[in-house]
């Protein structure tokens, strides 16, 4: 895309998509660690993972306060328009990404008896995927690749898909032996977050898609 | 925001010359009578050029030639039988500097009615000043100084003051080239409030170097570089989604 005439709004513009990079890696690295965390029940683990969140919810209100400075200062419009106001956006979904990341890591300590648990093994494969949708989506936004954002929606069903054989599966166990109770609604609540995390890294894709293209992706 | 009434003005294939130079190259675009229709693009462009030739102020240039069509209410307003005056009584203009003539605040607005013939006596030129002056939200200013002189008006009640003129005489469009370039921001917030109170019972076009005034007084907006229109839409679409890359580039600042 050619530059601006004046160049300092490009650079306000770069400092912003730099800031939501910044918040996407975090709320990645976030998603590996907790479930790491749960997986091995590595509890200063899911401690540094809860207080790293803090990071995140700063780089919001640092993206809000520079969406903000853009708008009032350079009246931006059409394409820069849309990128600051999806920027907006996606700074406050990825910061909910990052708290659905901590909610599973305060719950790494309340799950007992790992072993016996399949669905131990099911979770992280979500997670991953649900981790990878955050990843492309926050790629799709840096290279306004509006393709690779419908990728990610699409990706969603197999984190539905996750969901529902993981909750059948933890009410099995629960149904059939009620002491696992507890672990088992803690780790559906954990099969819960994750399910929004694809939720929302849908979301985005939807804005990287408007800030690209100026419309919404067609719904399948 | 589409409409099935027939539009005000009608242009096909417009081409102006200054000369040997082509200024406007073959414009095609429809006045709605009920929006307000915004002109942008950058310097030279053709933009004022071409609205001038919406009332054919350019005949006053002799070495400006127009071709192609244009039409008020059906009407080529280039057709022999026009008669010039009365389509610029139909078809009124502001210009960038407010000019009030060298006369009192009265006789500025009066004028031109007198010599149309709109008013019978002085009861009815009264009623004239008075409404045209109120429309141009500036009565309540100058109705105690009605015969003080146009030109001792501040530059935004001069503008306004040319605006009363312009309604005075009953016009069905009304042209504003840069109507507030030379005029501060309260002046300027005045002006726009006055365009969208006066929209929908004139058409209106404006010319305007600013895209954020654009952006807030029309409905409607045309894009223009070199000469050509580029682009012609709703407002909103051109300002958030515009379809062609030479719109864009100019709306986001990288052009002009």
């Amino acid at each position: 895309m050619p530059e601006h005439t004046v160049k300092a709004f490009d650079e306000d513009i770069t400092r912003l998509r730099g800031l939501i990079a910044e918040m996407g890696g975090l709320a990645e690295v976030a998603i590996e660690e907790a479930m790491r965390a749960l997986v091995t029940g590595d509890e200063d683990l899911a401690e540094a993972v809860v207080a790293r969140d803090k990071r995140l919810d700063a780089l919001e209100a640092e993206v809000d306060t520079m969406a903000i400075r853009i708008i009032a200062l350079r009246a931006p419009m059409a394409d820069d328009l849309r990128e600051i106001i999806a920027a907006l956006k996606i700074g406050g979904v990825v910061e909910r990404i990052g708290d659905y990341a901590k909610n599973i890591a305060k719950r790494v300590g309340e799950i007992e008896d790992r072993k016996r648990f399949e669905p131990l093994t099911l979770i992280p494969a979500m997670a991953e995927v649900a981790a990878e949708m955050v990843h492309d989506v926050l790629t799709a936004f840096a290279a306004r690749d509006p393709v690779l954002a419908r990728e990610v929606i699409d990706k969603d069903e197999k984190v539905d898909a996750f969901y529902d054989s993981i909750f059948r599966n933890l009410v099995s166990y629960m149904v059939e032996n009620p002491a696992t109770i507890s672990s088992a609604a803690q780790l559906l609540f954990v099969a819960r977050n994750i399910e929004r995390i694809g939720d929302h890294a849908t979301n985005v894709a939807e804005m990287v898609h408007f800030a690209a293209l100026g419309t919404l992706p067609p719904d399948r | 925001m589409v409409t099935n009434a027939p539009p005000k003005m009608c242009t096909r294939d417009v081409s102006v010359w200054y000369g040997e130079k082509k200024a406007v190259d073959a414009v095609s675009i429809d006045i709605p009578a009920e929006f307000v229709t915004a002109f942008i693009g950058p310097s030279g462009c053709g933009k004022s050029t071409f609205l001038r030739v919406l009332n054919r102020m350019n005949d006053t240039i002799p070495s400006a030639r127009v071709e192609g069509c244009i039409e008020l209410d059906g009407d080529d307003i280039y057709a022999s039988r026009m008669d010039v005056v009365q389509l610029r009584a139909r078809v009124g203009m502001v210009f960038q500097k407010p000019n009030p003539f060298p006369k009192s605040i009265y006789e500025n607005v009066a004028y031109g009615p007198r010599i149309h013939g709109l008013a019978e006596g002085k009861v009815e030129l009264d009623a004239i000043v008075e409404q045209s002056l109120r429309r141009a939200g500036l009565w309540d200013e100058v109705k105690d100084r009605l015969a003080d002189s146009g030109t001792a008006l501040s530059g935004g009640q001069q503008q306004r003051l040319c605006i009363a003129r312009a309604i005075a005489v009953q016009p069905e469009v009304i042209l504003m080239d840069e109507p507030c370039s030379a005029l501060d921001p309260i002046a300027t917030a005045k002006i726009e409030e006055l365009i969208d109170e006066l929209r929908g019972r004139y058409a209106i076009v404006i010319v305007t170097h600013s895209m954020q005034q654009a952006a807030r007084v029309s409905q409607r907006t045309a894009f223009f570089h070199l000469g050509k229109m580029v682009e012609y839409g709703e407002t909103s679409q051109i300002f958030t989604n515009p379809r062609e890359v030479r719109t864009k580039d100019y709306i986001t600042g990288r052009y002009g």
